[in-house]
This record gives structure tokens, C-alpha cells and sequence, in this order.
């Protein structure tokens, strides 16, 4: 677990994970609702990551916690 | 004109690191890439931000210099104690010519050394007494203060000594704001992670100061964010920003006041051009206060009119026009330095060694120049900058991370450049080899070099230390008597 920022940029949703200096885009995110949001989230340089599912954030940036599912460190 | 191809550049990087042994030559050669525009992430290419390897000589500095030298150092109106041994405070005492308007050790305070001075004893029975003792004589010798902020050396983390607490407890007493920074020297790899605990002490204790007070704002306050106003950069910066008609509420943290950061969470827009020393406190501002922050460079008139259009495109038609009235104005200027100075500078080679955003953002202001890069490389930065880094550098460009003494040596001797910029410890090996050097830290005790009128004093100093003709003079003198005892024999 760790803690990451999702913001969002002309292109979508950009994930951030200070820790590890780890800045991408979010290509895909398995729910996306404002009632459901979060689920697994797959980045462009092939990482996957989980989200506890949850209402949506009313703004972003948002900081959360995230479980790495696979892909790159 | 590339100065060496892709495999000439492998080639060298495997040659220089012949003579370590196996276990270090794989480690450093991590740190090595040869520069290739199309890759989208550095992260599989070089590796950035671990510990240097021991045995080799590396240019890094400390937690305790990225927190007290860099980022709360310049604030000027509060006091930075350097809670420990008197040395490091002393040797870091206003070596980044952090530039400052007020007297100094009446309203301002940046260029004195406060240090609790920690003696044997202080050690063994602690320090917090004498901390508290320092903190009341600074509020009767210096009033005017508008706060104090302990950053620590080394000796605080390992004798465990209660900083929060003195802190929290004088700041009661005194009514000011009294910040407790944990920037132990021997936290993190590099001076990378003082940044980082700077910007989140100033998070905890400054930032929402005044969170819900009365602010007169207007719709175009802007903040710069990561400019030290080395040598005037921030100021050479500012004017251009408010002659565009931008409002500039704070400085971080260059010539900048305890006031102006906490007035920062009123601003439209944060500006930010150290991206590695201050990307922590504008997230923490986006999530927070929702201001959206921009990374701008201000260094040769390609980049900065580019900048300067990337911040109006935030405004309204106000700013975009002033932004043009403003690239337009000092065009001609600017047209007139590049024709004056590029002649005499077209087709150098240069290389860069330096800290966390100068390796990328000088780049332009040199092409201005029509001189070319063929190497750069960061002391402490992360593998987010090398992604900025591979879209600024040309192909086939050699970069390195954390490079040590022998390697620039070596690299330099292989790619002989026409100048070199990087720091103080570089500057006389290189002296000595005779190729031309400049201090790309502190501006060899020039500047500014940001801004249009940064730009000019940078293709002048750029000439005269480059076209100077003492390099042609120096010679190593058992190489000089080589060559005459030769003619002797002949």
C-alpha cells in the first residue's frame, strides 16, 4: 500500500506516487462513476494498480491509498 | 553536428568505467545513458536518486544542505537556526549569494550564522536547554524577527533530542511562528530529500497560517515558486511577469518573506521553475487549495517567450497580450545580444554537471547561442527530471547521474568540450586541465541569468570566459618541459 495523488490533465487522469517518483498517465480506471470510482487503474508504462472502490473525489487532486497489483516498480 | 555518434557514446561510457571493479562498474553503469528523444520514460534506461557508491568521489551534498541552503536559508525575515556543531553552519553561510533587500541583522537575517554551537556536553545531557536559551537572546537581540525555523545537523537525530517540543513551547512564549525541521544530513542520499522535508515543514507550520483571513486578491496574483534569487535571478524574472500584468504575491523562497508564503494560498496560479526543490509544497497547494501549477523556464529568449505564453494561456486576453507586448519588446534586444555574441560562440561543445534543473533548462539558452550540448547531468535529481531531461537534449547526447570525480574527468578528456558547467569542486580540476569553466551553481559570482536581461549577462560571461586567452597559456609544466626539451634536442 502506498499512498498516491491522482490529478487530472488535458489527456485524463495522471497518477503520481511520490514515494517512488513514479509520474503516468491512467489509461484505463475500472470504475469511473461518481457513485463508484477507483478499482484497478492501469498505467501507460504497464503498471497496475488497486483502489479501494468509493465515491468519487468532489475535486482533484486527490490523495489515496493504492495497492500495486503488478507491473513496474 | 552531433559530437559523437550513438555507439561512439556506449563505447565511451564502457571504457570509462574499465576500472572499477565488476560489483561497481555494474552499479554505475545504471547511472549512464546515451540519450535517445524517443523513449517516453527514463525509467528502464537510467537509474537516479540511490546512494552514491563509497570509495568514489561524488559532488553530493546533504539533507541538512537542501533544507537550510536552499530552501529556508533565503527566506529573509525569519532566522534559521543550524541546531548542532558550529561547522556546518558556518561553511554554508551565504555561499548561493542569495540576494536580499533589507539590512541585515535588523529586518533581515539570511547572510548571519545562528548555530546552538553544541559543544561535548550537549551531547551527552542534550541540547534542548540551550536551543530554548538561543531562542529567547534572538528575541531580545533581534525583535524584528518574524519567526524562527531549527533546521538540524546531524548530532539531533542521533542523541534524540525534542526539537518539536522546544518549538512548540517557544513559540507560545514568543508569539511567532517556531519550526522544528528534521533535515538530519544523514537522511536520504542526497540533498534531494532536505528539499522534500523543507517543503513539508512548510506545509505543517507556515502554509495555512492564515488560512480564512482577509486577503485582497485580484485575478492575476501568481506566485514564483523554486527561484533563489541567486545573484537577482527572482527579480530579473519578476519584472518580466509583472509587465505583463500578473500580480506577484510571493517569492519561495529567494528575497521572499514569511508573509509572502503565507499569503500563498491566495494565488491564481504557482509558478514554478525549481521543479525538484519545490514540486512537493505546488502538489500539496493543487490538492489542497486547488492552484494549478506550471513549470517555467526563464533561461534564453526561445524559452522564455515560450514560457511566457504558457502563463498567459492561464489568464485571460489582458495577460495574453501583455505577454506579447512583453516578447516583443525585448526581442530586439535580445536579437541584438545573439548577434553580437553568437559569431563568437557558434559550434561549441558544452557540458553540464549540476544540481536538480540547470542540466535541462540552460540547454535552451546555449542553442540560442548556437553552442551544443553534448553532455548533462544531475547531482540529485529523480527519475522524473531525466523524463523532462530526454525531450530537452538532442539525440545520441551522453547523461549521466550522479557522475564521480574520475568519470567527468575521463569524459571530459575523451569529448573534449569547449566549456564545462558545474560547481565549485569541479571548477579548478578543470581550471588546471585548461578548458574554459563556469560555476553553474552560483554563476561564478555573476548574474542574473534568468530573464531577458539574465540572458544578456549570460552570452557576455558565456564569451569572456570562453574566448578568453588565458586558456591557450596554461600548460602543465612537465609537459611544457617536455616539449622544450624535445626543441632542445632537435
Amino acid at each position: 500500500m502506498a499512498n498516491i495523488m491522482i490529478r487530472r490533465s488535458a489527456e485524463g487522469y495522471v497518477f503520481y506516487m511520490p514515494k517512488r517518483d513514479i509520474e503516468d498517465q491512467i489509461t484505463s480506471m475500472e470504475f469511473d462513476t461518481p457513485e463508484k470510482w477507483g478499482g484497478e487503474i492501469k498505467l501507460k508504462n504497464g503498471g497496475i494498480y488497486f483502489i479501494e472502490p468509493q465515491s468519487a473525489p468532489e475535486r482533484l487532486p486527490y490523495s489515496v491509498r493504492a495497492k500495486r497489483i503488478d507491473g513496474v516498480e | 553536428m552531433a559530437a559523437l555518434t550513438r555507439e561512439e557514446t556506449q563505447a565511451l561510457i564502457e571504457e570509462v568505467l574499465e576500472v572499477y571493479p565488476e560489483k561497481a562498474k555494474k552499479d554505475r553503469a545504471k547511472h549512464m545513458m546515451v540519450n535517445d528523444k524517443a523513449l517516453e520514460s527514463s525509467k528502464k534506461c537510467i537509474t537516479s536518486n540511490r546512494k552514491s557508491l563509497p570509495g568514489v568521489m561524488t559532488m553530493r551534498g546533504c539533507a541538512y544542505a537542501g533544507s537550510k541552503g536552499v530552501v529556508w536559508g533565503p527566506i529573509k525575515d525569519m532566522i534559521s537556526i543550524s541546531h548542532g556543531p558550529i561547522g556546518c553552519g558556518q561553511y554554508a553561510r551565504g555561499g548561493r549569494r542569495n540576494y536580499y533587500v533589507g539590512t541585515t541583522g535588523v529586518d533581515t537575517f539570511c547572510e548571519i550564522n545562528f548555530t546552538s554551537d553544541f559543544q561535548e556536553k550537549d551531547i551527552v545531557f542534550g541540547g534542548d536547554k540551550k536551543l530554548t536559551k538561543l531562542m529567547e537572546e534572538i528575541e531580545v537581540l533581534f525583535p524584528l524577527n518574524k519567526g524562527i525555523s531549527v533546521q538540524s545537523e546531524c548530532p539531533i537525530g542521533l542523541i534524540g533530542d525534542d526539537i518539536e517540543a522546544v518549538s512548540k513551547k517557544m513559540a507560545a512564549q514568543i508569539n511567532k511562528p517556531v519550526v522544528p525541521v528534521r533535515c538530519e544530513g544523514f537522511r536520504g542520499v542526497s540533498q534531494s530529500l532536505g528539499h522534500h522535508i523543507a517543503n513539508d515543514s512548510v506545509r505543517d507550520w507556515i502554509l495555512s497560517n492564515r488560512d480564512g483571513q482577509a486577503f485582497e486578491k485580484t485575478p492575476y496574483d501568481v506566485a514564483i515558486l523554486g527561484d533563489y534569487n541567486i545573484g537577482g535571478d527572482a527579480w530579473a524574472s519578476r519584472i518580466l511577469l509583472e509587465e505583463m500584468g500578473l500580480r506577484v504575491v510571493a517569492q519561495w523562497s529567494g528575497d521572499g518573506t514569511l508573509a509572502e508564503m503565507e499569503n500563498t494560498p491566495n494565488v491564481k496560479l504557482n509558478l514554478l521553475h525549481c521543479y525538484r526543490s519545490m514540486n512537493y509544497i505546488s502538489r500539496h497547494m493543487e490538492e489542497k487549495y486547488g492552484i494549478p501549477w506550471l513549470e517555467y523556464n526563464f533561461f534564453g529568449p526561445t524559452k522564455i517567450a515560450e514560457s511566457l505564453r504558457a502563463i498567459a494561456s492561464h489568464f485571460d486576453d489582458r495577460i495574453k497580450e501583455g505577454a506579447e507586448r512583453v516578447i516583443e519588446k525585448y526581442t530586439p534586444a535580445m536579437n541584438a545580444v545573439i548577434a553580437k555574441f553568437k559569431p563568437r560562440l557558434q559550434g561549441k561543445k558544452v557540458m553540464l554537471y549540476v544540481g536538480g534543473l540547470r542540466p535541462r533548462h540552460v540547454v535552451g539558452a546555449y542553442e540560442d547561442l548556437g553552442m551544443e550540448v553534448v553532455g548533462t547531468g544531475y547531482e540529485f535529481a529523480h527519475n522524473d527530471d531525466y523524463d523532462r531531461t530526454m525531450k530537452d537534449m538532442g539525440d545520441a547526447t551522453l547523461i549521466y547521474d550522479d557522475v564521480t570525480g574520475h568519470e567527468l574527468d575521463e569524459f571530459v578528456k575523451a569529448m573534449k568540450p569547449d566549456l564545462i558547467g558545474s560547481g565549485i569542486k569541479e571548477k579548478y580540476v578543470f581550471h588546471k586541465m585548461g578548458v574554459p569553466f563556469r560555476q553553474l551553481h552560483s554563476w561564478d559570482y555573476s548574474g542574473p541569468y534568468h530573464g531577458y536581461d539574465g540572458f544578456a549577462i549570460f552570452a557576455k560571461d558565456m564569451d569572456l570566459t570562453l574566448n578568453n586567452p588565458v586558456w591557450k597559456m596554461l600548460k602543465a609544466p612537465w609537459l611544457k618541459d617536455e616539449a622544450t626539451a624535445e626543441k632542445k634536442a632537435a
